[in-house]
């Protein structure tokens, strides 16, 4: 930390003017990042006549929540007007269960490869890691024939298959990471106890990692749940996850545009994962630090 | 008995030196199929005739050579290296201004942070839907500003072929620069205080102590972050198919959008599979010497 403050040679009344301009310049950007925000807010709760009128910034003069309504119960996507809830559901049935085994899969992965290691453990780490790096157009077409030939194609298991396999790499990353700095003795004591692998694993593991499960669980389930090109690739029709829903409610290009809808619809795309963000901010950086620098 | 029971113990060791493979076999066997199969896979498929369906003959290099004659790929690639660029630059400096005013002792420093790096939590479809009705010229900021008496203002990117890239760096920017911030002001706040307090002490200004000493002892920040951005940027999908749709025409296609037109759209598995491998190609010559030097220049990241 190198401040104003502490660190000038300048007069007082210089430094107050300074730090004015800095609180200037930094409610500034935070207005820039809120507006989008707000205004979304803002246009899902107008009617669509005050839309026309109004200006972009202006509050709703009548606050009506019809846009929420029409675009959770009754938007179309496609040719189904069944609003956007079954997608959201279908997002949730996806990411579960995808959250759930790529976790647990790369705790024991993460365990193993670190308290256990066997003769080339690394190289079966570092071959793991390349899948976190690869643009995944590059798997998309032989993706597509390997579901169909499972008979998952457009289907919610499909896509909790994919997300599982391309989520493994991140996951075993972040519990390997974690894993490598607790002691080695702790594991060996219990082993000269007569405790087995497993029972390391679930009576003295996976107790202490409560951190890095929830880094993971955070890092997962805003991937997957923001994740558009597996869904529309893989999931058309009525098993589409709620991005590739609320896309093809703002793309339709028949009837009237309802910006209110989209805009409320947009929201609720996006409710799950702000709501992580605020109530676990904290871990959600830490994931995206760990995931995004090493990987 | 006994020696059968000294086998079954026998047998319950060498299981338990083993399962360590055991665990780990599973997800390395995915990996081997799903990632490294599925490559050679499309591989493949480049050098094949694919093209409604997959098909095995081979073709050479055919499909690369129509895909470099196509004027769309040239127009993805020139995109990418305008929106990649631009990406990247942007979201350094605005990254690296926000995490230096922010490291001042700032009061609400927290809230701050959570406002700047909120968008990174949405995804890449709501962020292009809000924007796309942000600037739509008919009712979004332009006619804001008409409202407010500039009526002159004129910001029809959107629906401007040689403008409409820039809305996507626009969004883009909005979305990750506050990321940015954050890997910055995490190198910040581990910066030697003694250092900077013996400079100051010498009588070094604040702007030269921090051109001098600060941002270049957290320049491996600036190559990670810009690894990260320029993974990113090639990887961009969601948000050109949700802010222009890569259009007006093709006039803002990515080449992960011409990848995905070809393949799932236009019929030309081959083209789409040499695409994917030209992409493939990109992000191993940023990521593969990253990642050499990481790990061969200490562990200290862990």
């Amino acid at each position: 930390m190198a401040d104003i403050q502490t660190y000038s040679h300048d007069a007082g009344w210089k430094n107050t003017v300074l730090r004015g301009l800095l609180y200037l310049i930094l409610i500034l950007f935070a207005a820039y990042y809120l507006f989008p925000l707000i205004v979304m807010i803002s246009t899902s709760l107008k009617s669509l006549d005050e839309i026309r009128e109004g200006s972009l910034i202006s509050l709703p003069r009548v606050v009506t929540f019809d846009a929420w309504n029409y675009a959770w119960n009754e938007a179309c996507v496609g040719v189904e007007c069944t609003g956007i809830k079954i997608y959201f559901w279908n997002s949730v049935k996806m990411a579960i269960p995808a959250v759930l085994i790529s976790t647990f899969l790369g705790a024991i992965n993460g365990y193993a490869l670190t308290k256990w290691r066997f003769k080339g453990a690394n190289i079966v780490f570092a071959l793991l890691l390349f899948g976190c790096f690869i643009p995944f157009q590059v798997v998309l077409l032989p993706m597509s024939q390997v579901l169909g030939k499972l008979g998952l194609a457009s289907s919610t298991p499909g896509l909790v298959l994919v997300h599982v396999v391309y989520g493994l790499c991140f996951t075993t990353l972040f519990f390997r990471n974690y894993y490598v700095s607790i002691p080695d003795e702790l594991v060996k004591a219990a082993t000269i106890d007569g405790a087995g692998f497993f029972t390391i694993f679930w009576r003295i593991i996976l107790p202490i990692s409560t951190p890095i499960i929830v880094v993971s669980v955070i890092w997962q389930f805003t991937q997957i749940w923001n994740d558009f090109l597996f869904g529309a690739s893989f999931a058309s029709g009525a098993n589409a996850p709620m991005t590739v829903a609320l896309n093809n409610i703002v793309n339709t290009t028949t009837g009237v545009k309802q910006y209110n809808v989209d805009m409320a619809a947009a929201l609720l795309t996006g409710l799950p994962t702000l709501l992580v963000y605020v109530l676990a901010g904290k871990y959600f950086v830490r994931g995206l630090t760990a995931g995004s620098v090493k990987g | 008995m006994g020696a059968s029971q000294s086998t079954e113990s026998n047998l319950t060791a060498s299981i338990q030196r083993h399962l360590s493979k055991i665990v780990v076999a599973p997800s390395f066997a995915a990996s081997l199929f799903f990632v490294y199969g599925f490559i050679l896979w499309t591989g493949y498929m480049a050098f094949s005739k694919s093209r409604m369906l997959p098909v095995w003959d081979w073709a050479g290099l055919r499909q690369y050579e129509r895909l470099w004659q196509m004027e769309r790929w040239h127009v993805a690639i020139e995109n990418l290296l305008i929106f990649g660029g631009l990406f990247i630059v942007t979201c350094l400096i605005i990254g690296c201004l926000l995490a230096v005013l922010l490291d001042q002792r700032i009061r609400a420093e927290g809230a701050l942070r959570t406002i700047f790096l909120y968008p990174m939590a949405l995804s890449f479809i709501v962020t292009g839907t809000v924007w796309k009705w942000l600037l739509n010229p008919g009712l979004g900021l332009e006619s804001m500003m008409h409202d407010l008496g500039w009526t002159s203002f004129k910001f029809d990117w959107l629906v401007n072929s040689d403008m409409a890239i820039y809305t996507v760096v626009i969004a883009a920017v909005w979305q990750a620069s506050g990321f940015v911030m954050a890997m910055f002001l995490a190198a910040l706040r581990g910066v030697d205080q003694d250092i900077i307090r013996a400079a100051y002490m010498d009588g070094a200004s604040l702007p030269r102590i921090y051109f001098g000493i600060i941002i270049p002892s957290i320049r491996p920040v600036f190559l990670s972050a810009i690894v990260v951005l320029a993974h990113l940027a090639v990887k961009s999908f969601d948000l050109v198919i949700a802010l222009t749709g890569g259009g007006p025409g093709y006039s803002s296609d990515l080449p992960a959008t011409f990848m995905y037109t070809m393949a799932f759209q236009r019929n030309q598995l081959g083209v789409g599979a040499a695409s994917a491998m030209m992409m493939l190609a990109t992000v191993m010559a940023i990521i593969v010497p990253y990642l050499y030097s990481e790990l061969r220049g200490g562990k200290k990241n862990g």
